[in-house]
């Protein structure tokens, strides 16, 4: 397939603001059961607010993506149907609940409604953010069946994508929280940071394994279901016009083999590698700096990771432009 | 229900693309059109055409076979584009089974041009909304037309006949029976999107060539001579 940056933007944008959200709400969660320090009201609100922007800029570059965008509004009808549907009403829904939840810290909505257990307390900015945590994994599940959906493009149609794309959220999004962290001084770098470290290895489990699948993949479909003659050598002499067409622009990478394996060892080695060594270097002298450079570092790795993503997936219409491949 | 498709002979097509400038002309002048063509006499020409006559070789030389292929929209009866369109502009006409775009609700995100196994969809990058072939629609659909020209461009363009158009759900059918008695296939079946339109085999055929056919004993320049000489008279030597 043919990469496409606005979704490559998408995807990786919201994916760390969601991550972002949900580190700033466990922060919270721990914090009530006295796991943690409890943070001001000023760190829920500008975090929210950082990763309100991420989602917002994913969702801006998403319009890039269209062909019409001011008929954009009409992409939420078929929600019951399209996973594409799905996650058009899923991301301003989320949008609207971390804005809640920054919003119910920085006005100081936190008188409890009622204490469980003697130690929960059950206060607006809780109720919020458990609704944000249930929209943000929602649409981790939307974005990533939008393409493990699509019923022949074997790269994709697979748990692992979905598995991918939400812990590369949750990585880039809790060492982004830990970065944001080591910005405003605050004793929560560590933590954010280990848990960064242990969902980023997570991810190279699950990509791993998909990298690893999609090399042993056996094409179901062959030039001869394609075309329907059943001989061994089939060969295509003519594609039908004798320059390009949407369908030789959509469907291939156009980059050598080359290239693809550079990308390839490049986002490993700056998703995975990089940045755990940048946080124990952080964690060892003591660095605020080394975790934002960390969080940065990630990001490019995970645009890389994301254009490798599309280029890697082989679409059966190629089938009937072989003399384009 | 009623299910309009094309049946494609491939022992008859000849690869003219007669149905290729049918259909653009039709479409382009009708009620799908302007279908855009960037470019036409520069280098890089590109253009949004419906339907597309490929050309695959089978077989090694000199056992081949040239298989002229016309590819459009097949008309799925499971189509996997209506699934995944956001919009709804991606849709399957209930009363005759033509799969069709709105091109007032297409939003141009190409998310069924992905979903589409066949690369039967194509952006319109003027209109910037996806196009595909509608079976000529307005022409099988208008009643003021005598029935003989109810039937989509191609199929009256070609001029070998190799184009059946008819209900492949009905039964007595031109092209229920020609899918039934000449073994007529659908395309990638494993995808499971049980195309309405069928192609119908090529026939088996069988030729000798002999080794000696493929070569011109009096060949001056040598360029298919496959022996190796050893100084020895040739027959280039002895003719005029």
């Amino acid at each position: 397939m043919h990469p496409a940056f606005s979704v490559i933007f998408l995807t990786t944008l919201i994916g760390a603001g969601q991550g972002l959200f949900l580190a700033l709400f466990t922060g919270q969660v721990h914090a009530l059961a006295n796991f943690l320090p409890t943070q001001g009201a000023a760190f829920y609100a500008v975090g929210s607010l950082l990763a309100l922007l991420l989602l917002a800029a994913g969702l801006i570059a998403s319009f890039f993506h269209l062909g019409r965008p001011l008929r954009a509004w009409r992409a939420p009808a078929r929600w019951h149907a399209s996973w594409l549907s799905r996650e058009v009403v899923i991301l301003p829904v989320a949008m609207g609940l971390i804005a809640a939840y920054g919003l119910a810290h920085a006005l100081g909505f936190t008188t409890p409604f009622f204490t469980l257990g003697n130690w929960l307390r059950v206060d607006p900015s809780l109720v919020l953010g458990l609704a944000a945590t249930l929209a943000v994994f929602a649409l981790f599940v939307c974005t990533a069946m939008v393409y493990a959906g699509v019923p022949f493009l074997a790269e994709w149609r697979s748990p692992l994508t979905v598995a991918n794309f939400t812990l590369f959220g949750l990585s880039s999004g809790f060492l982004l929280a830990s970065a944001y962290a080591a910005y405003s001084g605050n004793a929560l770098v560590a933590v954010y940071g280990v848990w960064g470290v242990i969902f980023t290895l997570m991810a190279l489990v699950t990509r791993w394994s998909s990298l690893y699948r999609n090399d042993h993949l056996k094409p179901k479909s062959t030039v001869q279901t394609a075309i329907g003659v059943r001989h061994q050598t089939v060969v295509q002499k003519a594609q039908g016009a004798t320059g390009g067409s949407f369908n030789t622009r959509e469907f291939f990478h156009g980059r050598s083999p080359a290239t693809l394996r550079l990308v390839r060892l490049g986002f490993l080695v700056l998703v995975f590698p990089v940045p755990l060594l940048l946080l124990a270097a952080a964690y060892l002298i003591g660095s605020a700096t080394l975790p934002i450079i960390a969080f940065g570092a990630q990001f490019i790795g995970l645009l890389a990771e994301r254009w490798y993503f599309f280029a890697d997936a082989r679409h059966p219409q190629n089938l009937y432009y072989q003399s384009v491949a | 229900m009623t299910q309009l498709a094309l049946v494609i002979d491939l022992n008859v097509c000849v690869g003219c693309h007669a149905c290729v400038t049918s259909c653009k002309q039709w479409n382009t002048s009708g009620w799908a059109g302007p279908l855009v063509d960037e470019n036409p006499y520069d280098a890089d020409p590109t253009g949004t055409f419906f339907n597309r006559v490929q050309t695959f070789e089978v077989g090694t030389f000199p056992d081949t076979e040239t298989v002229h292929f016309p590819k459009s929209c097949l008309h799925c009866e499971e189509p996997p584009c209506v699934q995944v369109c956001p919009t709804g502009a991606s849709y399957k006409r209930a009363d005759n089974g033509v799969v069709l775009v709105d091109y007032d609700k297409c939003i141009g995100c190409k998310y069924c041009s992905w979903a589409c196994p066949y690369g039967a969809r194509e952006v319109d990058e003027q209109q910037r909304v996806m196009k595909k072939c509608t079976l000529c629609i307005d022409r099988i659909t208008d009643l003021t037309l005598p029935e003989r020209e109810r039937r989509p461009a191609c199929v009256l363009a070609c001029p070998a006949s190799a184009r059946l158009f008819g209900d492949v759900h009905d039964p007595d059918s031109e092209v229920s029976i020609a899918i039934r008695e000449r073994g007529g296939y659908q395309l990638l079946p494993e995808c499971g999107t049980h195309p309405a339109n069928h192609y119908l085999p090529r026939r088996k055929t069988r030729i000798y060539i002999d080794p000696e056919e493929l070569l011109r004993a009096d060949n001056p320049l040598h360029k298919e001579d496959l022996t190796t000489y050893q100084g020895e008279e040739t027959l280039d030597d002895v003719t005029w």
